[in-house]
């Protein structure tokens, strides 16, 4: 009974998306790292993608507001540092998610979204978020966003 | 104070000193692409700032991580003297990311092998991070040293005014000879070659001049700081210290 509610929690979350790119859950992006259960409290274990992301706190919010209109009242969060998240943990149907939406996914080739050339170029290291880097296509000369390889 | 706290809040206060210089270019970048990568960096170094003073919060059993962060007086911050020297222009402020970023680099890589394991886990989760800022520090002073005659001048007096805070990287204290011995700190003193190394091959290829030994300026793991690390706690804590039940 308490392992269907944690697998009930665990399909809930597949519905809040990553505050910063929609078309992902903050399951696909692999913050959720467990979900135990003791004396009828849930622990959900979140770890972060960068130390100051501020979309962590926005996750755990979307997360609190998804349960609790579920009527999952009796949970709380642990953040756990080690092991660092990686994009590693990303299935090929995320990367593909990101890559539709217009964000080049994380791999050691950089594709354009747009026209799907690899011959493009570092513009910053450093994007609208801390986990995307800024790119350029030399093909169709569009600019855009690489999640960045951590 | 517990020498593991000590110990704690002086890596915490790096971070946290340095992003809030960095984040004072918010808005006043060189360029849109340099604004966003020093405010990312900014925010990266209050992340891991965060995560340490969250564990010596921990460890104090009192005071919330807010509270060290805000409540604190510049004579109880342990950071190095080179994080709270003003940003001064952008190449001023890139001479002194490359010094604390290598430094921090070696550092972190050493700390994740900590016993300790909430040192350990934050050291290698932030290991990711100083390892951009690195690159764009690098890159920058490459560029700039090796750019017009104008920045590299620019850039070589930067060098030699802040080249006399980077000793106080590699000093060995009590409080760091009890982390050594228990396996949880760094022994800094032997990241010194290393650090130097690297530094040496950056500023060689960046055409500057490595400066000659000068006098060294140390204290601020101990508290002993400038006026200028006052006046930046002033704005960073005004907000909590003038409406201390602010909620945000």
């Amino acid at each position: 009974m308490q392992n269907g509610k944690i697998n009930k929690i665990w399909k809930l979350l597949e519905t809040v998306p990553d505050p910063e790119i929609p078309v992902i859950s903050v399951i696909d992006l692999g913050v959720i790292r467990d979900i135990t259960v003791k004396n009828n409290y849930y622990k959900i274990t979140i770890t972060p993608t960068y130390s100051g992301c501020p979309a962590m706190k926005t996750i755990q919010d979307d997360i609190k507001t998804c349960l609790k209109k579920n009527n999952i009242n009796n949970f709380d969060f642990i953040i756990k540092y080690s092991p660092a998240w990686t994009t590693d943990w990303m299935s090929k149907r995320t990367k593909d998610k990101l890559l539709k939406y217009g964000i080049s996914p994380p791999s050691d080739i950089t594709i354009c979204p747009q026209c799907k050339s690899k011959n493009t170029k570092l513009v910053s290291e450093f994007g609208a978020t801390a986990c995307k880097a800024f790119y350029k296509c030399l093909d169709c000369l569009e600019p855009f966003e690489s999640f960045k390889c951590i | 104070m517990s020498t593991l706290l000590k110990y704690t809040l002086r890596i915490a206060d790096n971070s946290l000193i340095l992003g809030q210089r960095m984040a004072e270019w918010c808005s006043k970048g060189p360029t849109l692409e340099e604004d966003i990568a020093m405010s990312n960096i900014a925010l990266d170094l209050f992340g891991q700032a965060n995560g340490f003073l969250e564990y010596a919060s921990k460890i104090d059993g009192q005071k919330t991580a807010d509270d060290l962060a805000f409540k604190r007086d510049a004579s109880n911050f342990y950071n190095f003297c080179l994080v709270e020297v003003e940003n001064g222009h952008f190449g001023n402020t890139m001479i002194r990311s490359l010094l604390f970023d290598t430094f921090y680099l070696l550092f972190y890589k050493e700390l994740s092998k900590s016993q300790d394991e909430n040192l350990s886990a934050l050291a290698f989760k932030s290991l990711k991070e100083i390892k951009y800022h690195f690159r764009h520090s690098q890159n920058w002073i490459i560029r700039l040293g090796d750019g017009t005659k104008e920045s590299n001048k620019k850039v070589q007096e930067s060098l030699n005014n802040l080249w006399k805070y980077t000793d106080e990287f590699f000093e060995i204290d009590n409080v760091d000879q009890i982390m050594i011995d228990q396996k949880i700190g760094v022994n800094t003193s032997l990241l010194k070659k290393e650090w130097t190394e690297i530094i040496e091959s950056t500023i060689n290829e960046a055409k500057l001049i490595k400066p000659s030994t000068i006098k060294m300026i140390t204290g601020g793991r101990d508290g002993k700081h400038s006026n200028k690390l006052s006046s930046l706690l002033k704005e960073m804590q005004y907000l909590p210290r003038k409406y201390p039940n602010a909620k945000w």
